[in-house]
């Protein structure tokens, strides 16, 4: 299912893309018309006010959310023409996610945790070392064996981090992956970002905080599910003021 | 890791969710391996019965004046007696099923005054009655010499005799070695002494009063036998003996179907249980299902998250209601069915058991699963 159209240019674009809910009364319009495109080694925080459709435009990022309208060109492939099989294919190919609040699994260890991604890879090599080693990327090397809630808050977010760079995903996911952490641990994990970044992972990131965005290469800025006209003139700036 | 690990951990990690779920399946198989335990256990003490009572024979001689009664059979009086010949017993094993006869009893009745009350006396063979009456639980010892008796419970407590005792019938000495342990039948209120012996005493050398056979098994070719002996010994009345066997098999039979409509119940009852806390489960899970969705599991992949539980939680429940039912069954059976009756650890229940809760617990979670698989991860991880 390539779409083997031009697309050269870009590791991700999105094409004109709309989102409307059907809420109890009607469509609520969460994206309207929004192009975009990612580049290689992109590190790319997307702002805006709340209910400006942030987390909407991260799931369509993220190959769960069917849009309305428009298309999301991935290495040329057409995302949402795949079945609901493969896109879950195409995730654990070309994926990582770094959810808010962590989302780890309670009932598996910081180890096991990370290795979900590799549980249905065809990948080969020892997984636990996989593991052990993404876990020492974070800097929780020798933590591996603790279950979430003998974690803090920051060392769940590191484990978080592991977990979605463990399989080497093309890009990085990440919906406000600092709200839940005091500001000296959303530096520290931040610098993570950057740290993946530097190593070559692309990164797109949801975040209200504007120092947090600040580590970013550039900001996609949201307003009412549209990008504003002074976006293209100045990025970010409606964001950043 | 793989998938299996994903539930194992989850069952592991959260014990006190694991033993609930697996405890509604476990008491349902537990309940039903109890019911079909004991069931059985009465059905094969039934089949044991019925080769202790059901398949004998009664030869008798084809006499008229009807008084006397024996077992549930009626004799001919002695007074008009006619009796059988002792060597006719060896006959009935020359008959072509022969085989299949087990015990041959030939018995004398002789009402007697033994220590001036009037009671039934039996002449028996001593070897060959103990065989035939495999209920008898005697307490003394079995008779060695030609005078000593075995006295029925209901006798011996008129005559006030205990084992050793002496007691005097038809004016002459005799010793009890044994007093027979009530059995509810009219056994209780006999004396059992020596065939020759009685004989004597009788004046009737060589002569019997019927002869009892008891045939090997439960599916015997009884009336075959029937016809046989009476071919052999034209001039007795066979006739075979079923009645209490039958009475009771109608009883058995009804307290069966009675425990099957129960387990179906119960076992109803623990379906629903797996169903609602798996339905439970989803629901709880959510947020993680979004998660292995996001990942990239397929929707395959969650469901066997969720059969791998149940697999292992149905194996778990299946192996434990074994053990527990048939330990109940063993405390029940005697109670319910009477002393006699043994449960055993039978290797067919427990693969019944383990069998019977993977059909239960699957078809439970079926749908539940099925129902985890097609959440969609972007709805998932929104409930937060
Ligand atoms: N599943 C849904 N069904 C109906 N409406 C939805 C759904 N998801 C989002 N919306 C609506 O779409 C709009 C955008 O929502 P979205 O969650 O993308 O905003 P956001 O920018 O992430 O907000 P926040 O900063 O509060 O997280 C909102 O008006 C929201 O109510
Ligand atoms: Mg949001």
């Amino acid at each position: 299912m390539v779409d083997v159209e031009d697309r050269v240019g870009s590791l991700l674009e999105l094409v004109h893309i709309t989102k409307t809910y059907q809420g109890p009364e009607g469509g609520v319009s969460a994206l309207d018309d929004v192009s975009i495109a990612i580049e290689e080694g992109d590190f790319a925080a997307v702002m805006g006010p709340s209910g400006s459709g942030k987390s909407t435009l991260l799931t369509i990022l993220g190959a769960m959310n069917p849009p309305t309208s428009g298309k999301m060109y991935v290495d040329g492939i057409d995302v949402y023409g795949l079945s609901v099989e493969r896109l879950a294919d195409f995730r654990k190919r070309y994926l990582g996610f770094v959810f808010q609040q962590h989302q780890l699994i309670p009932y598996l260890t910081a180890a096991e945790n990370v290795m979900l991604p590799l549980v249905i890879c065809e990948c080969d090599g020892s997984k636990r070392a996989m593991a052990e080693r993404a876990l020492e990327r974070v800097g929780l090397a020798g933590m591996g064996g603790r279950l979430p809630n003998q974690l803090s808050g920051g060392e769940q977010g590191r484990v978080a981090i592991a977990r979605a760079v463990v399989n080497e995903p093309v890009i990085v996911l990440a919906d406000e992956p600092t709200g839940a952490l005091d500001s000296q641990t959303g530096e520290e994990i931040m610098a993570l970002f950057k740290q993946l970044n530097d190593d070559g992972h692309t990164i797109v990131m949801v975040t209200h905080n504007h120092e947090n965005a600040a580590h970013a290469k550039r900001i996609v800025c949201l307003k009412d599910g549209r990008l504003p006209e002074a976006e293209e003139a100045s990025p970010g700036a409606y964001c950043i003021k | 890791m793989r998938i299996l690990a994903i539930a194992l951990n989850n069952l592991r990690r959260r014990k006190g969710r694991t033993l609930f779920q697996a405890l509604g399946l476990l008491i349902g198989i537990a309940a039903v391996v109890t019911l079909v335990a004991v069931t059985t256990a009465m059905r094969a003490d039934l089949e044991k019965k019925i080769d202790e009572f059901g398949s004998n024979l009664v030869i008798v001689p084809k006499a008229n004046d009807l008084s006397l009664s024996y077992g549930g059979i009626t004799l001919p009086n002695t007074a008009g007696a006619k009796y059988l010949r002792e060597k006719d017993a060896a006959l009935i094993r020359t008959i072509p099923d022969g085989e299949s006869i087990n015990v041959v009893a030939p018995k004398l009745l002789a009402p007697v005054e033994a220590d001036a009350r009037r009671l039934l006396m039996v002449g028996v063979l001593f070897p060959e009655e103990l065989r035939a009456k495999k209920w008898w639980r005697l307490r003394g010892t079995k008779p060695t010499a030609p005078d000593q008796v075995i006295v029925g419970a209901n006798a011996g407590s008129k005559l006030g005799v205990r084992p050793g005792s002496p007691i005097e019938v038809n004016g002459e000495k005799f010793q009890v070695a044994a007093l027979l342990r009530p059995t509810g039948s009219s056994e209780d209120d006999l004396i059992f002494a020596d065939l020759h012996r009685t004989q004597n005493l009788l004046g009737v050398p060589g002569k019997v009063s019927m002869i009892e056979v008891s045939a090997w098994c439960s599916s015997c070719p009884i009336e075959r036998i029937v016809a046989q002996t009476a071919y052999v010994l034209p001039s007795a009345k066979v006739t075979a003996v079923k009645q209490a066997a039958a009475a009771r098999k109608t009883t058995v039979d009804l307290v069966t179907k009675f425990s099957l409509g129960i387990a179906g119940a119960v076992l109803a009852v623990g379906a629903l249980i797996v169903f609602t806390t798996m339905m439970a489960s989803v629901s709880e899970r959510t947020r993680e299902i979004g998660v292995f969705r996001a990942i990239g599991f397929r929707k395959r992949h969650v469901m066997k998250i969720f059969f791998f539980e149940i697999l292992l939680l149905s194996l778990l429940a299946g192996a434990a209601g074994f053990v527990v039912g048939t330990g109940g069954a063993q405390l029940l059976a005697p109670r319910l069915a009477g002393a006699a009756v043994s449960v055993r650890w039978d290797p067919l229940v427990a693969a019944g058991a383990i069998v019977l809760a993977l059909v239960i617990g699957f078809g439970a979670s079926w749908y539940p699963a099925r129902r985890a698989s097609q959440l969609d991860p972007v709805e998932a991880l929104r409930s937060l």
